[in-house]
């Protein structure tokens, strides 16, 4: 079975408090590009699916030449192939036009199975698996923590939701997102490191999946920084830990917030 | 045209968050000039006196055995209909695991503009204004939409809950249409996780620890879990104490945790990432506990007590208990 793992290349976590307005409004983010950590867990899940099934997996990203570097992560993490969707040139396209785009190339590669983590760290927005789900008409099971078995043309899976553990079945082929719960991603390996910066990434350019620049349905205006907390903070005195902790009392019942 | 929120239900009946949503959905059917339509997807009608007291102009209803429990495709297939019977322009729902999914398909499948987890809206020029905290909180931005109809999710807590008042809205049903045939999805299973704590998310107040427990992390935490005991709150904790395995993710509170927004945030033993702040900035009132008086966390503090987390907290236990009458 051919399992298509969704990566996206997104700013290293560390450097996102540092990421400006400017940047975001340009499109050229001044950052260290990793590949999105909540797909990294995707990868070993398709790793480790293929420790307990024939699967076959490819990486597929949509985004810059420069994204390759996302695909080579989980090359070397182990998944067998890549592809790059270039949208280089296209503008104002919005989630649905990159999920249409990553539908076509899951379609491509004959993929019964489609393995992306829940959200990317630079738009939050967890849509796009949805989108590719939509288009492609196959069931999707989000926040997904655990795959319990593939059989029978069913893949079902345990995943979280508020309040509850849902353990659900769907047909094959499939779309599922995964949360942190799942696995813990291994580090790609020396030799992993080395085959990955030789692999041949197959590059498609998104127009010819029929994305075009504009096409998005929503805009982004007015982007800015959060406004920075600004709190002169009241440092409680007192002999005994108790008369501090008395007086702190006093300040959040005056508060209102208990 | 109508403003439309999907009132989630779970086995509790509706979900609260739905309703801070409706909420802002009567004011922004107001702005635009039309109706609020408050949709509930199920197996029956059980809560629909409840959802009217929240005041919508209508209540539907999208009742069928076969949407007894959740299941997306079918969920997504009844919204469908409600927003064609209502002719809805705006649908909205609560940003919850389940929300998020139903949104993401439902603007998906009608080629509408989605913002999803937006913490703000407003009607500008008669036209509906989502705002969304992207990359991990650290960027705010108003998004504008080009589509008949457009989906947003809202975080929770981002608007009050409103006090319910005398049921008046109009209850429709609209015919969900489904056979089984129509839905992929078999539920083999649900397990309740809900062990009576309060989550994170609904919180209004929440303390948190952080590395300052590594001395005794078992004893560090369980003192937490007894201030937020007495409190009512929830349990947070930083990265550095989930990675680091005294607490379950679930807890994790940060950039690559829970966004929350709470009354009250009290946090003990976190130094104050930039991380852990992105995550909690949003607080009204921040409570800092730490050895290290330098710590960040004070600067964005409105009260610090500088002191050991291990004597410090006990000691909020008592004069809570002492204070609420527990």
């Amino acid at each position: 079975m051919k399992v298509a793992v969704l990566v996206k290349q997104t700013p290293d976590t560390a450097e996102l408090p540092k990421i400006s307005a400017d940047d975001v409004r340009s499109g050229k983010v001044k950052a260290t590009m990793v590949i999105n950590p909540w797909d990294e867990f995707a990868a070993e899940e398709a790793i480790l699916l293929g420790d307990r099934y024939d699967v076959d997996a490819v990486a597929i990203s949509m985004g810059s030449p420069d994204a390759v570097d996302a695909l080579k992560h989980a090359l070397a993490m182990g998944i067998g192939a890549a592809a790059l969707v270039d949208n280089s040139g296209v503008t104002g396209a919005d989630m649905w036009t990159t999920a249409a785009a990553l539908a076509a190339a899951v379609k491509a590669e004959g993929a019964e199975l489609v393995i992306t983590g829940k959200q990317s760290v630079d738009d939050n927005s967890g849509a796009v698996y949805a989108g590719v789900a939509a288009r492609l008409g196959w069931p999707l099971v989000s926040a997904v923590s655990k795959v319990v078995e593939i059989a029978g043309g069913r893949i079902t899976v345990e995943r979280m939701v508020e309040g509850a553990q849902e353990t659900v079945s769907v047909p094959l082929p499939a779309v599922i997102s995964v949360g942190k719960e799942i696995n813990e991603p291994r580090y790609p390996s020396f030799m992993g490191i080395r085959k990955a910066s030789k692999a041949n990434i197959p590059a498609t350019p998104a127009a010819s999946l029929g994305v075009a620049s504009g096409s998005g349905k929503t805009q982004w205006t007015n982007i800015r920084k959060p406004e920075e907390r600004k709190t002169k903070c009241v440092i409680i005195d007192g002999a005994t830990v108790e008369e501090k902790a008395a007086k702190l009392a006093d300040a959040l019942l005056a508060e209102k917030v208990i | 045209m109508s403003v439309m929120v999907w009132i989630e239900q779970n086995n509790n009946g509706p979900v609260g968050n739905s309703f801070e949503v409706l909420g802002k959905a009567k004011e922004v059917a107001a702005a635009l000039g039309t109706q609020s339509v408050a949709v509930l997807i199920g197996g029956d009608t059980a809560n629909v006196e409840k959802v009217r007291s929240y005041g919508a102009d209508v209540v539907m209803t999208v009742t069928s055995p076969l949407l007894a429990s959740y299941r997306l495709s079918a969920y997504v297939k009844a919204l469908r209909k409600a927003v064609e019977a209502a002719g809805a322009t705006v649908v909205l729902m609560a940003a919850t695991v389940r929300g998020r999914e139903v949104a993401a398909m439902l603007g998906s499948e009608l080629e509408a503009g989605y913002a999803p987890d937006a913490i703000d809206l407003r009607v500008e020029g008669g036209k509906l204004v989502a705002v969304r905290s992207v990359y991990s909180n650290n960027i705010l931005a108003d998004v504008t939409f080009s589509s008949p109809v457009q989906v947003v999710s809202v975080r929770p807590r981002s608007f009050p809950m409103p006090e319910p008042g005398a049921a008046s809205g109009e209850v429709k049903a609209v015919d969900a249409g489904l056979s089984e045939g129509d839905v992929k999805e078999q539920v083999v299973e649900v397990k309740s996780t809900d062990t009576g704590e309060v989550s994170l998310t609904d919180a209004s107040i929440i303390v948190s620890g952080g590395r300052g427990v590594q001395q005794d992390p078992a004893k560090g935490f369980e003192l937490v879990a007894q201030l937020a005991n007495v409190l009512g709150a929830a349990v947070g904790a930083s990265r550095a104490a989930v990675d680091a395995g005294y607490i379950p993710y679930k807890h994790q509170v940060g950039q690559t945790g829970k966004t929350v927004k709470p009354d009250l945030y009290i946090a003990a033993g976190i130094s104050g990432a930039i991380q852990h702040l992105a995550g909690m900035g949003g607080s009204k009132i921040i409570v800092a506990i730490n050895k290290d008086a330098e710590a960040p966390i004070f600067e964005k503090a409105n009260y610090g007590i500088v002191g050991d987390l291990y004597q410090v907290l006990p000691a909020l236990t008592a004069e809570f208990k002492k204070r609420l009458g527990k």
